[in-house]
């Protein structure tokens, strides 16, 4: 099993909450607003605190990673991301850094054309790139090292329809490539509708 | 040491205090409420001063290596603690000031004695430490400052970098190198004006007390050149040491809460 998680409570947002995720399989969580959706997913990468219960990535516990390499495995990706730097090359960068390895110019510009961003968008001040252009870089971000589980906030919560597919459309043909996991938050019906396998979280509880 | 002494009778003093009059009429007048404010910093910067006064005659009279090296330790230790006191709630503070201010006044000192800048004698040991103390805590103080303002308000910068799988260090981005500019700003932005707009305490003091002016200001420049190093090393430290205490051993963000 790629992801078990026994247990998992958060200060008093969520509680005992049971889940596995297989290699390839997409899961959409959805639910109300406050319902401690977001909590999972950023306690699933190691990015709340107060977390207790266990998770197990590839059967070993998630606190035996190096937590900066747990979370290039288990990469979120941001609700109504800001970017950081200045330019957008800045963002698609920190991947390689903190890896260590040096900066693949050619990678970059491949997965920028992959969402319909041209190469001139490497050197744009990341104040000028509209919400949609920002978002689209932001996934870059997670998936120019493919993870073994991509976690999604709400990524394209006030995206206009094209701009979803695009950004749809380049995550599942890296899953397809790639075969890492997807745990989506949403609360888009369509999204809801089509999905395979979901999870509903209310009032800091699972309910499947 | 001094050719011509300048002496200011307790009467020319005594008098002088209609100066802190005029304040406190302005200050009841404009209804500030800074009365009592000033009377109790009035009377307490009179009494430190006057027991420092004695404390320093007394010291520089002995000319004990002991004693000297005592009241420098005293300055630093003061000054470390008044460095924790801006530091808003980063833990371990006082540490980390007592270090940047003993790295950077300390190497600066020692450079000072051995370049024969200054001579190891307690009149100048003291006074000179006392300077390059406060302007190192001021340095420290502002750095603490800026990374609690940069930490705040980039902190969805810094948490997108943290999800990426950065280390603390990685994902302050130009954090902790904007808060070593924003402690050493101040000097550099002073030293500009140096001559022009400010004739410096120390210049004015010793031409004042019948100093020759351009000896006044051999003094001054070694004062300038003190500052600079002495700012600039505290500031590099409390930043390099000082931002870590912004994340957990978890590498998440905690921003201290406001004293």
């Amino acid at each position: 099993m790629l992801l078990t998680v026994q247990n998992l409570s958060v200060n008093n947002i969520l509680s005992n909450i049971n889940l596995t995720v297989d290699q390839n399989e997409t899961v959409t969580i959805f639910g109300p607003s406050g319902s401690g959706k977001s909590t999972l997913l950023k306690a699933l990468a190691r990015l709340e605190n107060h977390v207790s219960g266990e998770i197990n990535l590839l059967d070993k516990p998630a606190t035996s990673y190096p937590i900066g390499r747990y979370r290039q495995l288990v990469s979120y990706a941001v609700q109504s991301a800001n970017l950081f730097g200045q330019t957008v090359r800045d963002n698609l960068d920190l991947p390689f850094n903190v890896r260590q390895k040096s900066i693949d110019e050619d990678l970059q510009k491949t997965m920028l054309a992959a969402v319909d961003l041209d190469l001139t968008f490497l050197d744009k001040q990341v104040a000028d790139l509209s919400g949609g252009q920002r978002q689209r870089v932001a996934v870059l971000r997670n998936l120019i090292f493919p993870p073994k589980i991509l976690l999604l906030d709400e990524i394209t919560t006030g995206l206009d329809a094209t701009t979803k597919q695009v950004v749809w459309h380049f995550i599942n043909e890296e899953q397809s490539k790639h075969h890492f996991a997807i745990l989506s938050v949403t609360h888009d019906q369509q999204e809801i509708q089509n999905a395979k396998k979901t999870l509903q979280v209310i009032g800091g509880n699972l309910d499947d | 040491m001094i050719n011509k002494t300048v002496e200011i009778s307790n009467l020319s003093l005594g008098l002088a205090f209609v100066m802190v009059v005029i304040s406190l009429v302005i200050s009841y007048q404009q209804k500030l409420g800074l009365e009592k404010e000033t009377l109790i910093s009035v009377a307490r910067a009179i009494v430190q001063l006057i027991v420092v006064g004695y404390l320093l005659r007394f010291v520089f009279h002995v000319n004990n290596l002991v004693l000297t090296i005592t009241m420098m330790a005293f300055i630093l230790f003061n000054a470390s603690y008044n460095g924790e006191k801006r530091a808003r709630g980063i833990s371990h503070s006082l540490r980390i000031s007592f270090i940047a201010l003993l790295l950077g006044g300390g190497t600066t000192m020692l450079l000072l004695v051995l370049t024969g800048a200054i001579k190891p004698v307690p009149w100048q040991l003291v006074p000179v430490t006392g300077m390059v103390m406060n302007n190192a805590m001021i340095a420290v103080g502002l750095v603490y400052r800026s990374l609690g303002q940069m930490y705040t308000d980039q902190k969805n910068q810094v948490f997108e970098r943290l999800a990426l799988g950065a280390n603390p260090k990685e994902a302050s981005g130009d954090i902790i190198k904007q808060a070593i500019k924003f402690g050493m700003q101040p000097t550099i932005d002073s030293i500009k004006t140096l001559g022009l707009v400010s004739l410096p305490g120390m210049m004015s003091g010793l031409i004042m007390a019948g100093v020759e002016p351009v000896l006044a200001i051999k003094y001054q420049i070694m004062v300038t050149f003190m500052i600079l190093s002495s700012t600039a090393l505290s500031s590099v430290y409390a930043s390099y040491a000082a931002y870590k205490r912004f994340f957990d051993e978890n590498w998440v963000l905690q921003l201290p809460k406001d004293k």
